[in-house]
């Protein structure tokens, strides 16, 4: 009996794996406004924290509001998500920038959906991967995650939260429709079987704290709103008191220190998969649903002699440029499939710098890239 | 408690921040601060519970002397983020502070919202009539036929009613008053903080930098005197007849209700679960 | 599982009308095949104004090892409850491919070979309730399936289903599975290298007339 306990499965939707990730990780607020195809998020959500020890759910007026009170709650010690799509994801933009600005962790689920604008509400895209990077202004740090199959996405749900609470940054987890909306049987873990990381908080005297001191990691511990350590908190560019400045020495050393907290542990943050990669000579580069068709693809083309490989990227930004050298290293040619008009393949093309030849499979029509369309392009050589 | 302008200082302006501060001579929005500061005084709330989370703007600029848990947002999201400070922490008192442009303009949406779903925020909104911080444009309180940096030929449009649009919207609790009136003030700013559910108090403080000059007030102080002269208690505003109201406005209470907020209709739906799970 | 049959990779579609209970025979299906049998299995379907303007679609991929691409292109075996369905997705079947119809539905098949039940007329007169039709496909389809064990199957349909809605749903599967063994016989040849060793017979059986 205990045995079979260990081994709870079900037959999940990839909606929902996100869900099951969710609540592993300890998330205990959702904010959000319902948006096809990401709905079942939401709707499951609203199902689980009201009845679960202290879980918090709303529904807001607007995807704006959905950003901002996720990261109000945050602030007050809440691990807290909303899940979205792309024209969800453009309006929470304003608030994403404060987030990163303020360093108050926070997962956004995106399932993708085809573009631009409205676009085609219920088929697959993987075309926010560059609004993910850049949605919204000015320079900052930001995590990019991507899942593949149903158990991923409970796995990468896990691991949004962890980085987003170690690092004190959003996540955004890129799902696109397909990996959403397919059912499949997941294991669900044990509560003690992954790491679960929560954000350090101060334990020296209130006096002595700032919210925004340089340390080690370079990221300041976060006290929840309401603890006794009471500060200031803006948009504004800020001093380690969390004071707005415009000194031009105290910008920098902010500007700094948020970038360098993520670029300093790339080997934590960066993930990938390889398959058959070591002697590839066509090396396909893949990430979300699109990589399952490469994964078909590729073992078709082994079995007719060809040596292609698969990296399969789980992290998107910062872009895993080691695992991409290291692909590099025997192949001749690189493919990369996306659904879209070509948003990783210039971040390979960017690192390959001229060695292999990049050649790209891009479909910008609600359809999944095939395995068969995939495997015609690895046979060309 | 009567206290003293020194023990004000000294207990709740933030020791560490650096002065002078950023109001012009004459704003009426250090008068806001300083009732804020003894309202919450006079209701003995300890500074930790006490969260002030203010938009983009001048009034957003408040925030940040004060010795409470001050969160400075984003341009007309502060309802946003105080709704999820809000339910993640139910103890806490949430304030509000936005202007005219960031509560009714760019944050018209979230403050209807706010007060439909009737949740525990203490929205206090310094209409000041423009955007004073940007430079005197138009915003949604700018009266018809004023001048301002985007109307130079004069406000074409309506301005908004600040009051009805918070009763229409469902508003537990909806109040107006001026700068000039600071006792009254207070006393409507210490119900605006102590009762449950959504409650929005319009303050009228006057901008003499960027409204005032160009229009026709020659000082701050004759904005004063405006408001001295127009602001008149609701009861005796509504006797007058139509013809004879011109320039003047209602202030006090114009809504009280009890109706328990979001954030303990959401308790109680957890309490129901939690029995289940228990008994 | 021991009982488990090597299945490269095995593709079924279900296809038919809005309000038939495709997606629904899908998922239970899928949960069967996955939870009670052990394999792994994707499960996707049509969505959005598609699944509303009146078709619905709903693919499993079965396979013993890992799925990689999710989705259903080549397909082992489709199930058409709607003339419509059958015209659109014929073309998808592989050669050696089976075609199960509703043959009520379905007047005009595309080919003669296929197997069909007047599923919507079963549920009708020997159920009493129209919606218990997709459940009777399942019935159906567990004989028929060389690597699907009818006691797994019905076990695992009635844990998914709520309590009032059990017995019903039984008593429909019991007849699909009955009806296929009578009017379908065994198991179609393109899938005999699949037949699990230990589909166990069923103890109770009412008169097999062949």
């Amino acid at each position: 009996m205990a045995r079979r306990k260990k081994n709870k499965e079900i037959f999940a939707l990839g909606n929902e794996a996100v869900v099951e990730g969710a609540l592993i990780a300890g998330c205990s607020f959702y904010g959000g406004y319902p948006i096809t195809p990401s709905s079942e998020i939401m709707e499951i959500m609203a199902q689980r924290l009201p009845m679960s020890e202290d879980g918090v759910f709303i529904q807001l007026e607007d995807e704006i509001a959905s950003m901002g009170a996720i990261v109000g709650a945050s602030m007050a010690g809440r691990k807290v998500m909303t899940a979205t799509s792309g024209p969800g994801f453009s309006l929470m933009q304003e608030n994403l920038g404060y987030a990163c600005m303020t360093e108050t962790p926070l997962v956004v689920v995106n399932v993708m959906r085809g573009g631009p604008s409205t676009g085609l509400p219920t088929s697959p895209a993987q075309s926010d991967v560059q609004q993910a990077r850049w949605g919204t202004h000015g320079d900052h740090p930001i995590i990019v995650l991507s899942a593949s199959d149903v158990q991923e996405c409970l796995e990468m749900t896990i691991i949004a939260f962890n980085m987003a609470e170690k690092y004190r940054t959003p996540v955004i987890l890129l799902l696109d429709e397909i990996t959403a909306h397919t059912r499949e049987k997941i294991r669900i873990p044990q509560p003690d079987e992954y790491e679960v990381t929560s954000r350090i908080v101060p334990s020296i005297p209130p006096e002595w704290y700032k919210p925004y001191e340089e340390t080690v990691r370079g990221v300041a511990p976060m006290p929840p709103i309401g603890s006794g350590y009471r500060f200031h908190v803006t948009g504004l560019t800020h001093d380690v008191n969390g004071f707005p400045t415009s000194r031009p020495d105290e910008v920098v050393d902010l500007m700094e220190r948020m970038h360098r907290k993520i670029d300093q542990f790339f080997y934590d943050i960066q993930m990938h998969d390889e398959l058959m990669i070591e002697d590839a000579e066509v090396v396909v580069i893949a990430y979300g649903s699109v990589a399952r068709s490469a994964e078909y693809a590729i073992e078709q083309a082994r079995s007719s002699g060809v040596k292609a490989g698969l990296l399969k990227l789980k992290t998107l930004f910062p872009y895993p440029r080691r695992a991409t050298e290291k692909a590099l290293a025997n192949a001749k040619s690189i493919i990369v499939p996306e659904m879209n008009m070509g948003q990783i393949s210039r971040e390979v093309k960017r690192v390959n710098s001229g060695r292999a030849s990049v050649r790209t499979i891009n479909r910008v029509d609600g359809q999944i890239i095939t395995p068969s369309e995939i495997l015609k392009v690895i046979m060309q050589g | 408690m009567e206290i003293t302008g020194n023990e004000i200082i000294h207990q709740y302006l933030r020791h560490n921040k650096k002065f002078p501060h950023v109001l012009c001579p004459g704003c009426g929005h250090g008068i806001v601060l300083g009732t804020l500061i003894r309202s919450v005084h006079h209701l003995g709330l300890p500074k930790d519970d006490v969260v002030i989370v203010a938009g983009i703007g001048c009034s957003g600029r408040l925030a940040v002397y004060v010795d409470f848990n001050t969160v400075h947002t984003t341009h007309g999201r502060a309802l946003t983020f105080a709704t999820g400070i809000k339910m993640a922490n139910p103890k806490l008192n949430v304030i509000c502070l936005m202007g005219d442009g960031d509560a009714l303009s760019i944050g018209g949406n979230h403050m209807i919202h706010a007060a439909r779903r009737n949740i525990g925020i203490t929205a206090l909104i310094l209409n000041n009539n423009i955007y004073g911080m940007t430079g005197g444009q138009s915003s949604p309180a700018t009266p018809e036929g004023a001048v301002s940096m985007t109307a130079p030929f004069g406000q074409l449009e309506k301005s908004f009613d600040t009051v009805q649009l918070a009763c229409g919207a469902g508003a537990n609790f909806v109040a107006r008053g001026t700068v000039f009136h600071v006792n009254n003030l207070e006393k409507l700013m210490i119900k605006a903080i102590e009762r449950p559910g959504f409650n929005m108090l319009e303050i009228i403080t006057p901008c003499h930098t960027q409204f005032g000059r160009k229009n026709k007030y020659k000082t701050s102080v004759e904005m004063y005197r405006w408001l001295k002269a127009n602001a008149l208690d609701r009861e005796r505003y509504e006797e007058l007849e139509e013809s004879k109201r011109g320039d003047k406005f209602p202030v006090g209470v114009f809504v009280e209700r009890d109706e328990p907020g979001l954030e303990e209709r959401y308790a109680e739906l957890k309490a129901r679960f939690s029995a289940g799970r228990n008994g | 599982m021991k009982d488990q049959a090597e299945l490269e990779r095995f593709e079924i579609r279900f296809s038919g009308l809005g309000g038939q209970g495709i997606i629904t025979l899908g998922k239970v299906m899928g949960a069967g095949l996955s939870l009670g049998h052990g394999y792994n299995v994707t499960q996707t379907q049509s969505y959005g104004p598609e699944a509303r303007g009146g078709s619905s679609r709903c693919d499993l991929v079965v396979s013993s090892r890992r799925i990689s691409f999710p989705k259903a292109e080549n397909l082992d075996l489709l199930v058409a409850l709607s003339q419509e369905a059958c015209n659109a997705y014929y073309p998808y079947l592989k050669p050696g491919g089976v075609l199960i119809i509703e043959s009520d539905m379905v007047a005009q098949p595309p080919t003669n070979q296929y197997l069909g039940l007047p599923f919507t007329a079963m549920a009708k007169d020997r159920i009493g309730i129209p919606q218990a039709m997709n459940t009777i496909v399942l019935g159906a389809l567990t004989h028929l399936l060389p690597f699907a064990v009818p006691r797994i199957m019905r076990k695992n349909m009635e844990e998914a289903l709520p309590e009032k809605i059990r017995a019903i749903n039984v008593k429909a599967f019991n007849l699909g599975n009955r009806e296929a063994k009578k009017h379908f016989g065994d198991v179609p040849q393109a899938w005999a290298d699949m037949v699990v060793e230990h589909r166990k017979p069923e103890k109770k059986r009412s008169t097999q007339k062949k």
